[in-house]
């Protein structure tokens, strides 16, 4: 649907976004994840060709979104980060304006107001002026926005931002419905919120993607061991003791728990994490020692994150380091000539 | 195009922009009408025209401030940019919203003289020759308001940018003549858009003149389209 290939947008000396290659499926809800500044909202700008590229290529379904604009850009739907309203218009005469923009029929306008107000639960709001509306009912309009000439692909970046609980979860649930019908591309710095929505993430870096697939098969291929909590209700000899006869336990360290039971972390061989934990439960029952927990740790969006976030860190440290060292080479023997 | 019209032309009647411009356009010729047609008596609309020119130093900015400026305060120009249309259908669109509010209290401007042919001996071609004119003078000066509403975010640097440049064309030619250089001061009356209409309450029809405003309006839309384009590529 969306193929980026070589993407670079340079600010005056800054490289914002950095070779950037990849390429987005139909059906799916991919979350485009990365800290502030790694350069999410200007690739999302290039993509619905708000802002220029330096170099690169952007096709939306085949069309160049700069040689063929208004045919690329007729198939997305985007809600920048800060919703584009024109305030002192209701929600109807805004949306009125974008779907005559977009080239909507004449006849279908107010038969297609009526489905995005609906899908956006807005009905009710529809004649009051955007200036009176609360910060979600906002967000609500400018998805509404995105929608109009039913698009198939949804970008929105960063939906949630500077909303309270109660309307985050109702956009998330409204986000969740449109990747029902939509190919929808969220950003967002918020890790539980990719991982709440959506099946697909792209990790970007400093413009660089430093990681792009399932959350799961992520999790699995960042896995860096397997590790399990436990508690048990014997005192820490007894669990030591018992943890000494399993073999599949590589090594244990000991947490703080409360009196009467004692905690451990386990790191145990690689292969289903889950055996081993029968195996754990079964031992520890066969020696009268019943565990009060028994927890396999699971690699979270977060963790992938900081991994690949701080892998790319120390790689960069390295890189100085190299170069110092290599600037050092070079002064060295200048000063033995002297 | 014709959406960005409509929703201009909108937004100029929510707000009071479009009211102000026209009250203060009418204000002004019926002032004019009543010192030159009643009181004096004279018979020609046209000076009537060459009274209310200065007008535009007001106006054009009250009327152009918002148009771009606006949109880039409100991040609203990433909608457009967004949508899919061109910069030009933007730009082209914005511009013949203005053209609408302007032409409607001109249409009821066109009735004066008229009315005064009713009651006198009015002189209908330089009348509606200068008519004519004056509308192009306009159009002119709008589109240099536009221009300069696209190049900041903020309404109240672009009204203030904007009466400068009109203050600085109106009175070109009195400038042009501090400089002892006759080229100078031919090259000042041939810029000053002021100067040029002139001739037209003078009783001539200049289509020079006509074809110099029609140039400028073109060329402050090109400007225009490359100052959005410009943005898209700087961000």
């Amino acid at each position: 649907m969306i193929t980026v290939e070589h993407l670079s947008k340079r600010y005056g000396d800054v490289l914002a976004v950095d070779d950037l290659s990849f390429k987005i499926e139909d059906g799916h809800i991919y979350g485009f994840l990365g800290p502030n500044g790694a350069g999410k909202s200007t690739t999302l700008n290039i993509i619905t060709g708000c802002l220029a590229a330096t170099s690169g290529e952007i096709k939306i379904d085949g069309h160049d979104i700069y040689e063929e604009e208004k045919e690329a850009k007729k198939l997305i739907g985007y809600l920048p980060e800060i919703p584009p309203l024109y305030v002192d218009q209701t929600p109807r005469e805004y949306l009125k304006f974008v779907a005559e923009a977009k080239g909507v029929k004449k006849a279908d306008i107010e038969t297609e107001i009526d489905r995005v107000l609906e899908e956006t639960h807005i009905t009710e709001m529809q004649n009051r002026l955007i200036k009176h509306l609360s910060k979600g009912y906002r967000q609500r309009v400018g998805i509404s926005q995105a929608l109009i000439g039913n698009p198939s692909v949804i970008i929105l970046d960063e939906p949630t931002v500077g909303l309270d609980p109660m309307q985050i979860i109702e956009i998330r649930s409204l986000i969740a419905e449109l990747g029902k019908k939509h190919t929808v591309i969220l950003s967002s710095h918020i890790l539980s919120e990719i991982q709440a929505i959506c099946e697909k993430v792209l990790i970007i870096y400093k413009g660089r993607l430093v990681a792009f697939d399932d959350i799961e098969s992520l999790g699995k291929t960042m896995a860096s061991g397997n590790e399990i909590d436990i508690i048990s209700s014997g005192n820490p000899d007894q669990t030591i003791e018992v943890l000494e006869k399993l073999s599949s336990v590589e090594s244990y360290n000991q947490n703080q728990s409360a009196d009467g039971f004692s905690s451990f972390r386990l790191t145990v061989k690689s292969g289903d994490v889950y055996e081993t934990c029968k195996v754990i439960f079964m031992t520890f029952a066969a020696n009268n020692i019943p565990l009060v927990k028994l927890n396999p740790i699971q690699t979270t969006l977060e963790d992938i994150f900081i991994e690949l976030t701080s892998s790319e860190k120390e790689e960069g440290i390295n890189e100085e380091i190299e170069s110092i060292e290599e600037a050092d080479e070079n002064i060295m023997p200048e000063q033995e000539a002297r | 195009m014709v959406a960005v019209l409509k929703h201009e032309l909108a937004l100029y009647y929510h707000s009071l922009s479009g009211y102000v411009f026209g009250a203060f356009l009418l204000a002004f010729t019926g002032i004019g009408a009543l010192i030159y047609n009643i009181n004096a008596s004279v018979a020609n609309f046209e000076y009537v025209l060459s009274f209310i020119q200065v007008v535009f130093i007001i106006i054009v900015p009250i009327l152009t401030m918002r148009i771009i400026a606006d949109e880039k305060r409100q991040r609203t120009d990433q909608l457009l940019y967004s949508l899919p249309i061109s910069t030009s259908d933007i730009v082209v669109g914005k511009f013949m919203a203005l053209l609408i509010v302007f032409l409607i209290p001109m249409v009821l401007i066109c009735v004066y003289p008229l009315i005064f042919s009713v009651y006198g001996d009015v002189y209908l071609p330089t009348s509606y020759g200068s008519i004519f004119a004056f509308v192009f003078l306009g159009l002119a000066l709008i589109s240099i308001g536009m221009f300069i509403s696209s190049l900041t975010e903020s309404q109240g640097m672009a009204a203030g940018i904007c009466v400068v440049v009109m203050l600085l064309n109106y009175f070109c030619v009195q400038i042009g003549n501090t400089i002892p250089n006759e080229t100078v001061q031919k090259i000042f009356r041939q810029i000053s858009l002021f100067e040029r209409f002139t001739l037209f309450y003078n009783g001539v029809f200049d289509l020079t003149a006509i074809v110099y405003y029609i140039s400028v309006i073109a060329f402050f839309l090109f400007l225009c389209v490359q100052s959005l384009e410009k943005r898209r590529y700087k961000g």
